[in-house]
Order: structure tokens, then sequence, then C-alpha cells
């Protein structure tokens, strides 16, 4: 059982004239085995939030903590943050010339375990993770992200996801961008992890669509920076009906 | 990633009749004839010619202080050369000196390690000449000449390594259909110097690859030339290059399209670190009047790792026809990429870990094209110990 806790977050971004502050005071607690839903409109800093915890050098934390298990997060630096056991699956995954995936997984899943996977069911470990998202076993000589379709990013987060297999998931727009059947294929993956004890999920979405695939306990309505309302998933329901004007006062 | 790139042919000259530019050198054997270079010549500009212990000017050929031992397969003849044949053997690349020190080095050096493959033989393993310097206060010069038979293939490569001070010609003769590659590794102690012109003749149809690799040296720079005897021949001019701290590492290419139907491709990479590190990378390719049908494509990418490091990368195409099958060039400087560095990490990896897999990206497909499975290993394990020295003790 693991308890990811964000308290009055606050964080900034440079820019040219200076720092902007984007998240303005975000508090929420992901206890093990919850998944929390995380709504809002383009812009509102749903994946400030995403990158503040995963502690990308752009954001400046002026104030606030996360704790993952009593654990200061904000003093871990990105990798053990992840060694730790935090997992973001990335809005836009990176691509990275030249490292082929099968490399890249092999040594993220020894950093994470602190030593080197048993070859033999490792590869077929790698092999199963990836058929399961339907992702040809192909993708593995491939170099990470490299010429992949916005789909086949999207099922290669979740192979990390399954693989490394962290304590606590931030995914960030995953269904962003994908057909029906990609939808589908990704959630099943999140489920699969979830089904596991005492996993938490931060799922943050911009459409309801996903919620229909993976029932939130908490849906959080995310605006300007901040949650304006936390609800069960009827919630979500409220937001597919009525949108965000409520919170925004205009449309979106 | 901030990159620069340069869309193919934007700086492309064409010329008509009058041709403008310092790629057609008045070539001369007599020393005389070339002056001694100074910062204000276009092909000079770049190099820090108080380094070079007067190697371009009139530095004395001393004997010898760099020792040459190597390892041949059968058929294929190494011999250190002298009197006539050494003598017969200048101007075998088609090439009459365009600098001070290359009309020196051939007016000077009475002897010539030769390479001779004969016509049709396929060379089972790499020719490995290793070149050990021992003395970086002895300035000194040395001829190299290469000859592949029609139809021959083979595979020879130059190992540098230790101290010297030198100044080079290594002229290289491809015969009509042969398949071959040369290796320069340039894996100098710290305080070498070295100056040198690399130029070749791609005879009808065959197929030459070179292949430039720097690590080490207080300076080095190269020319890699390469002309065409006959229609269809093909060149590939690759390079990988490493410069630290201080090091000033120069490659000069120039694939002068002689014959119709010939082509040219041209990859190099390199990356710095360090105070004051310092590559120069100059890919001029001249695309002249008879060359109809050519193909042509140079790239230059950089990945700088740290401040303080500069790279110079000019791509200079001058097409003097019309009718080509194709011509491109990208040039491309940029420094560690942080959103990789950060997907990476976000894994679990750690930071060192990380840049060293970035950079092993990097170098990767182009270690792989050089195609020789002998040095693979070793240029795996070279670039990784460039590494240790820097990026271990970042971040
Ligand atoms: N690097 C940056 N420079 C300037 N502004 C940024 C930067 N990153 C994010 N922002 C701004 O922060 C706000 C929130 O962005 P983001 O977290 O990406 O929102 P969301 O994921 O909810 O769409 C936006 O107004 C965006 O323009
Ligand atoms: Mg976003």
């Amino acid at each position: 059982m693991s308890t990811l806790e964000i308290k009055d977050l606050h964080a900034s971004v440079k820019t040219e004239d200076g720092p902007t502050e984007i998240l303005k005071g975000v508090t929420l607690t992901i206890d093990g085995g919850e998944t929390h839903a995380i709504m809002g409109p383009n812009g509102s800093g749903k994946s400030t939030l995403a990158y503040s915890i995963a502690g990308h050098p752009k954001y400046q934390i002026t104030s606030g903590s996360v704790t993952l298990d009593g654990a200061d997060v904000l003093a871990m630096s990105v990798d053990e943050r992840a060694r730790a056991g935090l997992f973001l699956a990335m809005q836009y995954p990176v691509e990275v010339p030249g490292v082929s995936v099968s490399n890249f997984l092999r040594t993220a899943k020894t950093a994470i375990d602190g030593e080197a996977p048993k070859l033999r069911t490792w590869v077929k470990d790698v092999n199963a993770t990836m058929s399961r998202v339907q992702m040809d076993p192909t993708f593995a000589q491939r170099n990470v992200n490299e010429g992949f379709s916005g789909g086949e990013k999207k099922r290669h987060e979740i192979v990390q996801l399954e693989l490394l297999n962290p304590k606590v998931a931030v995914l960030d727009e995953t269904d962003s961008g994908l057909d029906i059947d990609a939808l589908k294929i990704v959630s099943e993956g999140v489920n699969r992890f979830r089904a596991q004890e005492g996993k938490g999920v931060l799922l943050i979405t911009h459409y309801t669509r996903i919620l229909r695939y993976i029932q939130p306990d908490r849906v959080h309505v995310f605006v300007d920076g901040r949650i304006a309302e936390s609800g069960g998933a009827e919630l979500a329901d409220e937001l597919e009906a009525n949108g965000y004007e409520k919170y925004t006062g205009a449309a979106v | 990633m901030t990159v620069t790139e340069t869309p193919a042919v934007a700086r492309a000259v064409e010329t008509t009749d009058k041709v403008l530019s310092h790629l057609h050198p008045e070539g001369a054997w007599e020393v005389e004839a070339h002056p001694v270079p100074g910062r204000k010549d276009e092909i000079w500009r770049f190099t820090p010619l108080k380094r070079l212990k007067e190697l371009h000017a009139d530095a004395p050929f001393q004997e010898s202080a760099t020792t040459c031992t190597w390892t041949a397969p059968e058929g294929v003849r190494v011999e250190g050369v002298d009197g006539e044949e050494a003598e017969s053997l200048k101007g075998i690349s088609g090439w009459v000196p365009n600098s001070r020190f290359a009309a020196r080095v051939l007016a000077e050096v009475p002897s010539v390690l030769l390479v001779d493959v004969p016509a049709e033989l396929e060379a089972a393993e790499p020719v490995m000449i290793d070149l050990t310097g021992t003395d970086a206060s002895v300035t000194e010069a040395g001829r190299v000449a290469l000859r592949f038979g029609r139809h021959s293939r083979a595979v020879v490569v130059l190992n540098h390594t230790g101290s010297a001070s030198l100044a080079q010609v290594v002229e290289v003769e491809v015969g009509d259909g042969a398949q071959v590659t040369v290796v320069s590794l340039q894996d100098w102690a710290d305080d070498a110097v070295h100056l040198t012109h690399h130029q070749a003749l791609v005879g009808r149809d065959a197929s030459y690859k070179h292949v430039a690799i720097t690590f080490g040296g207080d300076v080095v720079r190269m020319d890699a030339n390469v002309t065409y005897d006959g229609p269809g021949g093909e060149a590939e001019l690759l390079g990988l290059y490493f410069a630290d701290e201080g090091q000033h590492i120069e490659h000069r290419l120039f694939a002068d399209h002689t014959a119709p139907r010939t082509k040219s491709n041209v990859v190099y990479k390199g990356a710095l670190q360090g105070d004051g590190a310092h590559t120069v990378w100059i890919g001029n390719v001249l695309i002249r009047k008879v060359a109809e049908g050519i193909e042509t494509f140079e790239e230059n990418r950089n990945l700088v790792l740290t401040d303080g490091c500069r790279a110079d990368s000019v791509p200079n195409l001058e097409i003097e026809t019309g009718e080509i099958e194709g011509a491109g060039h990208a040039s491309a400087t940029a420094r560690f990429d942080d959103q990789q560095l950060f997907y990476l990490r976000s894994r679990g990896i750690s930071e060192t870990e990380a840049r060293r897999l970035v950079v092993h990206g990097f170098f990767g497909d182009l270690i792989r094209k050089v195609g020789v499975p002998a040095l693979e290993e070793r240029l795996q394990s070279t670039v990784e110990s460039e590494l240790e020295r820097h990026l271990l003790s970042l971040g």
C-alpha cells in the first residue's frame, strides 16, 4: 500500500518575462489502490502537475510538498523518483535516436530493480507485454519512439508501465489521439496494472471517453492551476454533459 | 533539440563558366609556388597555425620518431619503398599538391609506405598499419600510397597513436570496379600535431569508402579529397570525432565530381566536451560541367556536451551543370537534449547512464556504417572512454 500526497503545490515555469506561476496550490492524496482522474481544459496546468511530480527541470517548485509513503519526492532527482516507484506516461513521449527499445527497456528495468533482469524470462516478458498491447515484437529493435505513430508511442508507454511496474503511475493524456481500438488496448493495460494490490493511478485527461474503460474512484476538475471541484465518478458524467464552462466562465 | 538545419541546396552556388571559389586551387609541385599560409587564407582561417609547430610552413622534416608496423593478408604487398619506385608513386591519385606542406612532403620525403593490392585480389583480412609516435618534439613527415588494382576488394586501416608532430600525404588509387575501404584512426596522445592530406582517385564503377576517426591529438587537420577517374564511381566519406578540452579537430572534405554518374555521400558526426574544444567541418562538393547525372549528399552533425565548446560546420556545394540527379546537404549542431535526458531519467536511468545512451545513440549508426567488424568494438570502447573522462564528473 503506498500513498502519494501532494500538498499546496505551487510551481512556475521560466519564461522570457521571468517566472510564471502555473500551479497555484494543488492538494491531492492518492491512497494505494485508488485511481484519481484529473480533468481540465487545455492550458489549465495538468501536464505541469505531472511534470512537477516527475521532476522535469523546466518547472520550479516554489512551495508545497510531494511525498511518496512519507518520503520527500521533491528532494529526489528525476531518476530517484522513478526508482522510488513513480512513473509518468507522457503526453508526448520523446524520441531517442540510436537507442533501441530493447536496450532502453533493459537499462530502465535494471535501474529500477537495482539488478539486471534474468535474460531468458526478460525477453519473454518483453515480448508478451508488447503483444498484449498489440505492438509487434520487431518494435524492440527500433529506436525509442522514433517514427512511431501517436498511438504506438502511447502503447509503448503502457509497455513501460507494465514492465517497470511502479507504485504510482501518472498518466498524462494517454488517451488523446487514440482511436477507439487503441483506447481499449491502452485502458486494458492500465486496468491490468490497477488490478494489482495497492497501486495508485493519477489519470490526467481532457475527455471523459477513457473513463468508460477505466473507472476512477475520484474525479477532480482542474482549472487554472488548481483543483476546482472534487467528487466521485458521477462528476465525470456531469462534465460530459456540461463541459467546463461552469468553472471557467467560458465555453471550452 | 535546438537544431539549425540548413535546407538542402539553400547555400548552393550556381556558377556558369566562371568559377568563384577556393575549390579550384592551382596545384604545383614546386614548394615555392605555395606561399606560407596565414590566418587570412580562406582554407586556413579556422586552423590555429601557432600550434602547428611550423608544419604548415618550413619546419624541418627530421628523422622519424614514429614507428611503423603492419599486418597484411596474403597477396597484399606492404613495404616501405624509395628511389624510383617512390618517385613513380607521386601523383597516383591524379593530384598535384595544392598546399605548401603537401608539396614539401612530396618533394622532400624520399620514401613512401606502399600498400599494393593486386587486381582481382579479394583480401581476406584488413591491412592493419600502426603508426606509433614516440616524440612530439620531432617534426617529421610521411608519405603513404595505397594502390588498389582493378576489381580488388580490400580494407586498409591506418592507426595513429602516441606522440608525434607529423605532416603526411596519403595518396589512394582505386582501380576500376574495385571496392575498398580506407580507415584512418587518429587516436593520438594529447600533445600530437597531425597535418594530413588524403587524396583519392576513384576508378570507373569503383567504390571507395573513406573513414576518418579522430579522438586524440592537440591539433589534427585532415583533408579528405576524392576525384573520379571515370563514370560510375562512388565515394562514401565517413567521419567520427570527439574533441576534448583544448583540442582542435578539423576535417575538410572535398568531393570533386569530375566524371558523370558518380556519387558522393558524406556523413560526419562529432561530439565536443570541455573548455576550448573546437571542431571544424568543411564539406566541399563541386559538380563539374562534365559531371552529369551525379548524386551527392553531405551531412555533418555535432553534439555539444558541455559549455565552452565550438563546432564550426560549413557545407559548400558548387554546381556547374544543371543535369544532376540529386544534391543536398544538412548541417546541425545540437546540445544535449534535455527532453531526451528527462525521458530516460524518468524511467530510473541515472543521468550518467542517460548521457551515455544518448551519445552512443548519436554515434551508433555511423559506427555500424564503418563496416569493419574488427574496429566496431574498439570504436565503441573508445567513445566510452572519451565519455568517462568528462561525463562521469558531471551532474
Ligand atoms: N515552457 C513553458 N513556457 C511557457 N509557458 C508554459 C510552458 N509550459 C507550460 N506553459 C504554460 O503553462 C500553462 C499550462 O500548461 P500545461 O501544463 O501544458 O497545461 P495542460 O496540460 O493542462 O494543457 C499553459 O498556459 C502553457 O502555455
Ligand atoms: Mg497537457
